[in-house]
């Protein structure tokens, strides 16, 4: 099946349905809980995935918060995270970047191969891991400094100093990023000193900045009136071609205008995965449809 | 109250005279009214001064006062020694002066006086100043270089060299080579001196006659008044002028007459020498200290232990950080430096390090404010919100790129405000620096020879200022004026010490605080 919805993508690779379960995972290990992706008749194999998850468990203490996620993640297509508050699309998207390493008290065991290499190796330098996988928080936090300062920050940070290099760097992703022609002549002023919406597309201007590889996005929109909120989601289909996005969100509307792919987890299991106009309007499991037509969450 | 009555030290008083029941004449200040409560018999307290006649303070029952009247011509002489002097001129006698007859008697004791002086800086003056040159060099090298020499041929023998040795014998003609050149540089030194005298006398020659209330005589030299008014006649604009003088004295020159008149200066440059020393040793220690425990440091029993030290520290009495700094600075540390570098100090009986100085005062006043600086700093950096750091990690970026480059500049005001309450807090303590170093009477510790600011000297400072000049001073009358005028001082130091720290907090709350939209 062919994906139609959306007419300016084109598709890189075909995909089947699955057929059978080819998880890895043995039942044992999932009775656990009553919700597993086990159960899933036709979890879509991704031919070229950027990022794999591969049982992936996360504990807080002594608490699970991610059930055994396995799945993978198409390159250069954009995909929803869904699910009711609390539970574990954040985590799991934190572990995407080893944002978690900086919490206290939180173990992953699984793996997360991106580029080949499994990102929790010791041998993987992680400065190097979070440039390439950019991230955008909930609430935009622009650093203290000038507009032109807090975008060319990674790029210094990197040890890049020559000057007509950040200049173009930045006038660059400033355009990308769909805020050039706003602040074109007030690139010295401070950051502090503008809306909220500019602030969010000046955290994405600053992760496009140093050329990543996936950006992730934390409910970017939460936190914004509609009018940048429909500016965020256009730059997301702007963006989409040359980067792969990872976006969570708990708007389910917003997941069905922006996203090509959407994975739905529920207290901490994928429950389903699949294209996005495929899982909103024919999902598979009833987890899914209970919480597409509102009945929870 | 301080402000009151500091302020008005300054303002000239009208002299008044005063004739008494048994007809003996007071020429003097009032200076206070007072009620005896048992009696209820009413005093007036008088400043006569002259105070190699008798009493400089008296008081006097009102009853017995039979008139009072103010003189037009009373003269207030402030000389330096001996305190102000109270009298009626009578003439001038100015051998070696050349002044012109015409003009007021006051116009004519004014250029004898600035005659004086410029005879005083021309002849005498420069010969003083060699004289000081020489002392310094003959007490500072070539003492200390006979001292050294001496030390190194008493450890050679008792190594075991024999006197004819080679090395002994080195010593031995350098320490003959300087013991010449101290001979030498004596021989001028008292040259020196038998020509200051000559020219003092020459000018001390130039005398005032005055007579005082009860009409005894007196002669003055003029090269003895510092300076001299008449109140009783003074405009408001001479009046003023004369406390814009007595301002200027105060900040700008030395102390006179055992800490009761004079100037403050060494005492003030003291004060904020120390305060900047203080400044220099605790904030970069604690700042660095509490980056390390709030970012570095991972939780745990040593950590908490050392929390709980820092914040128990904020508590200790100052005098506990005065015996700290005698025993572990001034004995084990300068002890130790002593030993090693300026042993043979250690044996004439004058050490170096091993004594109260300006770097262990400030060091042990250091100690003092480091807790807060800790403390605030920590504070500052928890209250950044996560969202940036996170932002900043997300980007690549190690912890100490974080730290340096967004984290200490967003915390940068709070540091200033823990720094401001160290400051405040430390300029004003006594306690500590009685033990490690101020004095009463100490030149100011920076002079033109290397290395020109002299840390190892001891210092003078305006809180033990007051406390020596209000509870030690020979003549407690005498000083009260002073001791509100230091107080008042002290307060303003203070004071513009910590609005120039709270000026630069502002400028950066301005530059790196985020404010929510």
């Amino acid at each position: 099946m062919l994906k139609t919805s959306d007419t300016k993508h084109t598709m890189k690779h075909a995909f089947r349905p699955k057929a059978q379960n080819n998880e890895e995972v043995p039942p044992a290990a999932n009775d656990v809980s009553k919700h597993t992706a086990n159960e899933s008749p036709s979890a879509p194999v991704i031919a070229d995935p950027i990022v794999r998850a591969e049982q992936v468990r996360l504990y807080y203490g002594k608490s699970e918060a991610l059930k055994d996620i396995t799945m993978d993640f198409p390159r250069h297509e954009v995909t929803a995270l869904i699910g009711p508050s609390g539970c574990g699309k954040s985590t799991l998207l934190r572990c995407l970047n080893r944002m978690n390493d900086l919490i206290d008290d939180v173990r992953t065991t699984g793996r997360i191969e991106f580029d080949g290499q499994d990102i929790n190796d010791k041998a993987v330098d992680v400065i190097e891991l979070r440039r390439r996988v950019g991230m955008v928080f909930q609430k935009p936090t622009p650093f203290p400094k000038s507009i032109y300062e807090n975008v060319a920050y990674g790029l210094r940070i990197a040890g890049i100093r020559q000057r007509h290099i950040l200049d173009e760097v930045v006038e660059k992703s400033l355009r990308r990023a769909a805020l050039w022609d706003e602040v074109k002549d007030r690139l010295h002023e401070s950051a502090l000193g503008f809306s909220g919406g500019q602030h969010q597309r000046l955290c994405i201007a600053r992760a496009i900045a140093v050329n990543p590889e996936i950006i992730l996005m934390d409910e970017p929109c939460s936190a914004l009136d509609p009018r940048s909120t429909t500016r965020i989601e256009d730059l997301i289909g702007q963006l989409r071609g040359e980067y792969t996005i990872i976006i969570v969100t708990h708007n389910m509307q917003q997941a069905a205008r922006v996203s090509d792919w959407a994975a739905f987890i529920y207290e901490g299991v994928l429950i389903e995965f699949g294209i996005t106009s495929k899982l909103f309007t024919k999902p598979e499991r009833k987890e899914t449809e209970d919480y597409i037509t509102g009945r929870f969450g | 109250m301080v402000l009151w009555n500091g302020l008005g030290v300054f303002w000239p008083h009208a002299v008044a005279e005063v004739e008494l029941a048994d007809l003996k004449k007071l020429l003097g200040e009032e200076l206070q009214t007072e009620i005896n409560p048992d009696t209820g018999v009413e005093s007036i307290k008088f400043k006569v001064g002259n105070m190699e006649d008798g009493p400089a303070f008296r008081w006097i029952e009102s009853s017995t006062i039979h008139s009072t009247t103010y003189p037009q011509d009373a003269y207030v002489l402030e000389r330096i020694t001996n305190m102000n002097y109270y009298g009626f001129l009578r003439k001038l006698v100015t051998p070696s002066a050349t002044i012109s007859n015409d003009g007021s008697m006051q116009k004519q004791l004014a250029a004898a006086i600035a005659d004086t002086k410029m005879k005083f800086a021309r002849e005498v003056a420069p010969i003083q100043a060699k004289q000081a040159a020489l002392a310094n060099e003959l007490k500072n090298h070539v003492k200390y270089a006979i001292l050294r020499i001496n030390y190194q041929r008493k450890q050679l023998l008792a190594a075991g060299h024999s006197n004819d040795s080679e090395e002994v014998n080195r010593l031995a003609q350098q320490l003959a080579e300087l013991q010449a050149k101290e001979e030498r540089l004596k021989k001028e030194s008292d040259q020196l001196t038998a020509e200051i005298d000559k020219h003092e006398a020459a000018v001390r020659a130039n005398v005032a006659i005055f007579a005082d209330a009860s009409g005894r005589e007196k002669s003055i030299a003029l090269s003895d008044i510092v300076r001299f008014y008449c109140p009783n006649q003074m405009s408001i604009g001479s009046m003023l002028a004369h406390y814009c003088a007595k301002i200027w004295e105060l900040l700008a020159t030395n102390p006179r007459e055992s800490n009761q008149d004079g100037g403050l200066f060494p005492a003030i440059f003291g004060t904020v020498l120390m305060v900047f020393l203080m400044a220099a040793t605790c904030f970069p220690l604690g700042v660095l200290a509490g980056i390390y425990l709030g970012e570095y440091a991972k939780e745990g029993f040593l950590v908490r232990l050392v929390r709980i030290a820092v914040n128990n520290l904020a508590g200790i009495p100052s005098i506990v950080y005065g015996i700290f700094g005698l025993g572990f600075f001034i004995y084990l540390v300068g002890g130790h430096l002593d030993h090693w570098f300026f042993p043979e100090r250690i044996d004439a009986g004058e050490p170096v390090f091993g004594q109260g100085c300006i770097i262990w005062a400030s060091l042990t006043l250091g100690l003092l404010t480091i807790p807060v600086v800790i403390v605030s700093t920590e504070e500052a950096l928890r209250a950044i919100p996560r969202g940036i750091r996170e932002g900043s990690y997300a980007l690549g970026s190690t912890k100490f790129q974080t730290l340096v480059r967004i984290l200490v500049p967003m915390a940068s005001p709070g540091m200033m405000t823990g720094f401001i309450l160290a400051m405040a807090r430390a300029a004003g303590e006594v306690a500590p620096l009685m033990i490690t170093g101020a004095v009463k009477n100490a030149p100011v510790p920076f002079d033109g020879s290397f290395p020109y600011l002299h840390l190892d000297r001891q210092f003078m400072h305006l809180g033990f200022h007051i406390l020596d000049i209000s509870c030690k001073s020979p003549n407690v009358e005498a000083t009260k004026p002073m001791v509100y005028v230091t107080t008042l001082l002290l307060l303003l130091i203070v004071l513009s010490l910590s609005s120039f720290a709270i000026y630069l907090r502002n400028r950066m709350r301005t530059r790196f605080q985020s404010r929510t939209i």
